[in-house]
């Protein structure tokens, strides 16, 4: 067995901050567990969540200006030990998470005692950090098991987060989405043990160099179909969205917008790192008809729950079904196996996040300040909360993809991508599940704004300046992503392109 | 200054005046003065650009790269510049109508409705100074949206309805149509630019794919209100006039034939489409439009709908003129932009001017209206020979080399629609005028008291747009060396 | 060994008689987490679901004649460790996720007064209703 390597003659903290960013949270999360108080919790939170985004953007800047960070954990080499490992793709995810999490926690204090009983709170906070641990600790490791512990992680404190909901059906979505998502991680866990079987390494880069030879027999593939499969259910593919729609709607306001923004991002990118990183895309384009079926999911993925979405009554399970439709887009990106493609796909995971994100922070607000969630009783509210429902209607517009917005710069590339595979088709799929989004955002801006109060609704009480200035810094995102896009569709571009061009981890 | 800070400017006026027009909203004095010192501005950087065009300049902005080859950036070629006048200049007067009617009327929420005014206007500008299809598109939303609160203005049922058909419409076929349309050009050509003689030509599409990508763009630009995506058209006259008058006669609609015609000019060019013949089926689908729209509005008695649907066959005009693809009838076309513009706002302006005296919108209760109201249905008048194309209104200029161009090219279809259009138009036009100036008026009952002419703005303004569909008859000097431009900037055997 | 020789398949599945044995539990969990109502029994689906992805990666790490990986100059066959650590975690993951599941379903009985899904979810449709 191997030895540990030499330890470091002088612990640089530089050299840590891969460690650093699961830790921190980690011990964050114990810290607000063991306080039990909500205003503590609240505070030992939001330390946390906005030294992540430090470490975060420190660690894309190392990696920009001097290529990928391989950190051993515990100081065993790797593959033996667990490696930590930080290029273009995932850095860029973590600081997407990282400060959506910091933007939901900076929300968080008045919308969640709002909405979460006292002796709660501590608790909420607590699972949010451990939430949060868990998706940095997907997104930056390198190791196929540990990926697993830490979907495990991120997904029992999502349960619980779920399940702290006000309404009572919180906790059957909780339940079912337990129930769905632990199915979901062992088929991934069954199919990283394949996986471990034939090449016996658990490191995502040991295991692309040594499944080379390996990749017609038909235990490579069973794995690949086993990990699809599950992670297919982590991130609510269609048909395997069931859990998603009831577990959005009935979530406390800041969990929602946190776990539609990240949690199923991170899924997404696990998918990417293996199609692309482990197996290569050769895999994919030789088995066309697989490839095929995807694409065909992801088509109906974006159509199937946008024209649901029309029809809900809740305006959070409205949005709910519009980011499973989404997801959709991510998917079709991903799978159309050509730069433009996964540039968008990419692109879109980080504009959507932003998006779906100030959306369902709006949510939050009108909440909080009516405690209205039907989109019937939303009439008037542009008149009387301007401020809300105006970045409600931003982000929407980024939803629909309309110009100037980010949400068009990540559709430009989907299209573009479908043109140049020559799939018609799927053209127009994305353009005809666009004009649905109109019809679902626009039914909430038509209500809110062109129709009068009911005369006896009392007045919404007024939104708390720290949940405006963040739906608003969302908001103000969604335009500005939609004009300067060195982050938004650059670093996208430039990580499709290794992954695209490089076969191997990038 | 340099070129480069006035077609800024042109942008930064409207949306500043916005601003300016939100933030006066208490005062509704100063709130109008804003909007007219605005327009005023507007107009005058417009000119300052027409002079240094006129003279040969080409100006442009340095480009904003977005994301991948994608740029945001402004320039002003001969077609453009005539939008922009034309709407900049119309939009003063709009002004200036618009503070009778909506004063005249009552109407609520007149800050919002200003304030998106110059939102559309500025977007106008957008659209009309645009380099290359990604800023086009982005303007021509942002054009799309800002007029939806103008179209549901009222904010009833029926209000609510028809701008939800306005908006969905608008919006299925710009990102149904037009979006893939832009980026199939990309992808082929690898540029977006707007370019003399068009980027097309070496981009080494198919006569079918070149005709699958005309068509993308003829129904993706639903603004340009050909059959079958018109339906928004009637359906934005829910709006107050002041908005069908300069948006759904002028801005809105002119932008859709505007781009129709740079996307013929400057994308496909004029010689590509007379080697692939990729035009052709809409100058069937045009004139077909031109002549059913005719006969739809024979039937409306709604004054309103008439109209719109006189605009619908107006613009279909421009369409077919365009796809007609020769010189000449692209000089047709653009001077169709114009002296329609001028014509039929006047139309508009006159029709809400009736309804702010007398309350009234149908068409068989104007018996008399001539006597009442003389200087409204004298331009009224001028209005419907302009539809007509009666010499001494502009519209005859622009038919002419309609036809000339359509003489030599052979498209005797075109030919006998224009032909056939101008007897329906005046079969729909003429009774109005009739009517209200032979006919016995009413007895004023209670319900239609006797009234006097518009508020004394509207009548202002009405009055300077009939003299103009007059004027620019007699000095068509300026826009025809527009016009003459952008001709030679289309390449093109006659 | 007669038999086996003369059955080709039979020689197969005795070959891999681990694997079949984790199928088999992976395909009764599933089962059970699909067709029972009550919570606690597709808890208990999952659970052995769970387990038999233990199985999976445990039995290949298993060498005949191998002793526990402790290092000593008289053995020279070690089994291999890592599987072992593994699925020692896995383990802690799957009580962790029982123990959450149980959590919920108790305080899903205080709410609904029912651990059988069919009338909970029965009781869910109804609140939707309700409220359109």
């Amino acid at each position: 067995m191997s030895t540990p390597a030499d330890p470091q003659p002088a612990l640089m903290l530089a050299d840590q901050l891969p460690a650093l960013l699961v830790v921190v949270p980690m011990l964050g999360a114990m810290v607000a567990s063991l306080l039990r108080n909500g205003a503590l919790g609240y505070l030992v939170s939001l330390i946390v969540s906005w030294v992540s985004p430090v470490i975060a953007l420190a660690m894309l800047w190392q990696v920009e200006a001097s290529g990928p960070i391989s950190y051993a954990m515990g100081g065993w080499a790797p593959p033996l030990g667990i490696e930590y490992r930080v290029d273009e793709a995932n850095a860029f995810l973590l600081v997407l998470i990282s400060i959506m999490a910091a933007l939901c926690i900076t929300f968080a204090p008045r919308s969640i005692a709002s909405e979460i009983p006292a002796q709660s709170r501590g608790w909420y906070y607590a699972m949010f950090l451990m939430c949060l641990c868990g998706l940095q600790g997907m997104a930056i490791t390198g190791d196929a098991f540990n990926i697993f512990v830490f979907m495990e992680i991120s997904s029992l404190a999502m349960y619980a987060l779920i399940a702290m909901g006000t309404d009572r059906r919180a906790l059957v979505a909780a339940y079912q989405y337990l129930v769905i998502g632990t199915i979901g991680a062992t088929f991934y866990v069954l199919g990283a043990g394949l996986l471990f079987t034939i090449t016996g390494t658990l490191n995502l880069v040991d295991m692309a160099d040594r499944l080379q030879p390996l990749l017609g027999t038909r235990a490579a593939l069973a794995g690949l179909a086993f990990i699809s499969v599950g992670i297919g259910l982590k991130l609510a593919l269609f048909p395997l969205h069931l859990w998603l729609p009831n577990a959005y709607a009935f979530a406390p306001s800041v969990a929602t917008a946190f776990l539609a923004s990240t949690a199923t991002k991170v899924a997404v990118y696990i998918l990417v790192r293996f199609v692309y990183s482990v197996y290569g895309v050769e895999v994919a384009e030789a088995h066309e008809i697989d490839t095929a079926i995807v694409l065909l999911l992801a088509v109906l993925a974006m159509v199937a729950p946008s024209i649901v979405a029309i029809f809900q009554a809740n305006v959070k399970r409205m949005l709910a079904y519009s980011s499973v439709a989404q997801i959709g887009y991510i998917i079709l990106g991903v799978f159309l196996l050509n730069e433009a493609g996964l540039t968008g796909g990419l692109s879109h995971l980080f504009n959507h996040a932003i998006i779906k994100g100030c959306l369902f922070l709006a949510v939050g607000c009108i909440v909080f300040s009516t405690g209205i969630t039907k989109i019937d009783q939303m009439a008037g509210l542009g008149h009387t909360m301007p401020l809300t429902m105006g970045a409600f209607v931003l982000a929407g517009l980024g939803l629909i993809g309309v110009p100037g917005t980010a949400g068009f710069v990540s559709k430009w590339y989907l299209i573009q991508g479908a043109t140049e595979a020559g799939l018609w088709w799927l053209v127009a799929a994305i353009v005809f599940a666009s004009v649905l989004a109109v019809f679902y955002v626009g039914r909430v801006v038509e209500v809110a704004w062109f129709r009068e109060p009911s005369p006896e609704a009392a007045a919404p009480r007024p939104v708390p300046v720290e949940m405006l200035a963040v739906t608003w810094i969302l908001a103000a995102l969604c335009i500005y992503f939609g004009f300067e896009t060195d982050i938004s569709a650059g670093v996208p571009a430039e990580a499709a392109r290794i992954l695209i061009g490089g076969g191997a981890d990038g | 200054m340099d070129s480069t800070t006035l077609i800024w400017l042109t942008l930064a006026i409207p949306t500043l005046g916005a601003v300016g027009i939100w933030l006066a909203d208490r005062f509704p004095n100063l709130r109008e003065a804003v909007t007219l010192v605005t327009a005023v501005l507007l107009w005058g950087t417009v000119c300052h650009l027409l002079a240094r065009v006129l003279r040969g300049e080409r100006p442009g902005t340095e480009p904003i790269e977005i994301f991948g080859g994608i740029e945001l950036a402004l320039a002003i070629e001969p077609l453009g510049m005539l939008f922009a006048t034309v709407a900049s200049t119309l939009w003063i007067v709009n002004s200036i109508y618009s503070i009778g009617y909506m004063r005249g009327n009552n109407e609520p929420r007149q800050t919002p409705f200003y304030v998106c005014f110059a939102v559309a206007l500025m977007s106008a500008m957008g659209v009309a100074f645009s380099e290359n299809l990604f800023t086009l598109f982005l303007f021509y939303e942002i054009l799309t949206l800002s007029t939806y609160p103008l179209v549901a203005h009222k904010g009833n049922e029926d209000a609510r309805r028809n701008a939800g058909i306005y908006l969905v419409l608008l919006l299925v076929t710009s990102m149904g149509f037009l979006l893939p349309a832009i980026i199939w050009t990309a992808v082929a050509s690898g540029t977006t630019s707007f370019a003399d003689g068009g980027i097309l030509a070496s981009a080494g599409l198919s006569a079918g794919a070149a005709t699958a990508l005309m068509a993308l763009y003829v129904f993706g630009i639903g603004k340009a209100a050909i059959m079958p995506v018109h339906f928004w058209l009637p359906a934005a006259m829910v709006a107050p006039t002041p908005v069908s008058a300069l948006l759904h006669a002028v801005a809105v609609v002119k932008a859709g034939v505007f781009a129709v015609v740079k996307v013929v000019v400057y994308i496909f060019g004029l010689d590509y489409l007379q080697e692939t013949g990729a035009s052709q089926w809409a100058v069937y689908l045009a004139g077909f439009t031109v002549i059913a729209a005719s006969l739809i509005a024979l039937t409306h008695d709604n004054l309103k709908k008439r109209l719109a649907f006189s605009t619908v066959s107006q613009l279909s005009y421009v369409i077919m003129a365009a796809m007609v693809a020769t010189p000449a009838a692209i000089i047709g076309a653009t001077l169709h932009i114009a002296a329609h513009a001028v014509s039929k706002i006047t139309l508009f302006f006159a029709a809400g001017s009736i309804y702010t005296a007398g309350h009234l919108t149908m068409i068989s209760q104007l018996d008399g209206i001539g006597r009442r109201m003389p200087f409204t249905m004298g331009a009224f008048a001028i209005g419907a020979l302009a539809m007509i194309g009666v010499p001494p209104t502009v519209t005859f200029l622009s038919k002419w080399f309609m036809l000339q161009g359509n003489v030599t090219a052979d498209q005797w279809y075109a030919l006998g629609v224009i032909a056939l259009s101008t007897v329906l138009n005046t079969l729909y036009f003429l009774p109005i005028v009739y009517r209200a100036f032979w006919r016995a008026p009413p007895e004023p009952s209670a319900e239609h008291p006797a009234h006097g002419e518009g508020p004394l703005p509207s009548v202002i303004a009405l009055s300077i747009t009939g003299a103009g569909a007059i004027a620019l008859f007699l000095y068509p000097d300026i826009v025809y060396r527009l016009a003459e431009a952008v001709a030679a900037a289309a390449g093109g055997t006659p | 060994m007669d038999l086996l020789e003369s059955y080709p398949l039979l020689q197969t599945i005795a070959e891999r008689y681990n694997t079949w044995a984790v199928i088999l539990l992976m395909v009764s969990g599933l089962y059970i987490v699909v067709a029972k109502s009550n919570m606690i029994k597709t808890l208990i689906g999952m659970a052995l679901f769970q387990t038999s992805v233990y199985l999976l990666y445990l039995s290949p790490g298993k060498i005949i004649g191998a002793t526990p990986p402790i290092t000593d100059t008289a053995f020279a066959v070690y089994s291999n460790p890592l599987p072992h650590v593994l699925i020692l975690t896995a383990i802690v993951v799957g009580v962790a996720t029982l123990a959450m599941g149980l959590a919920l379903i108790v305080r899903i009985n205080e709410a609904y007064g029912s651990i059988e899904e069919d009338e909970v979810v029965d009781l869910v449709d109804r609140q939707d209703k309700a409220e359109e």
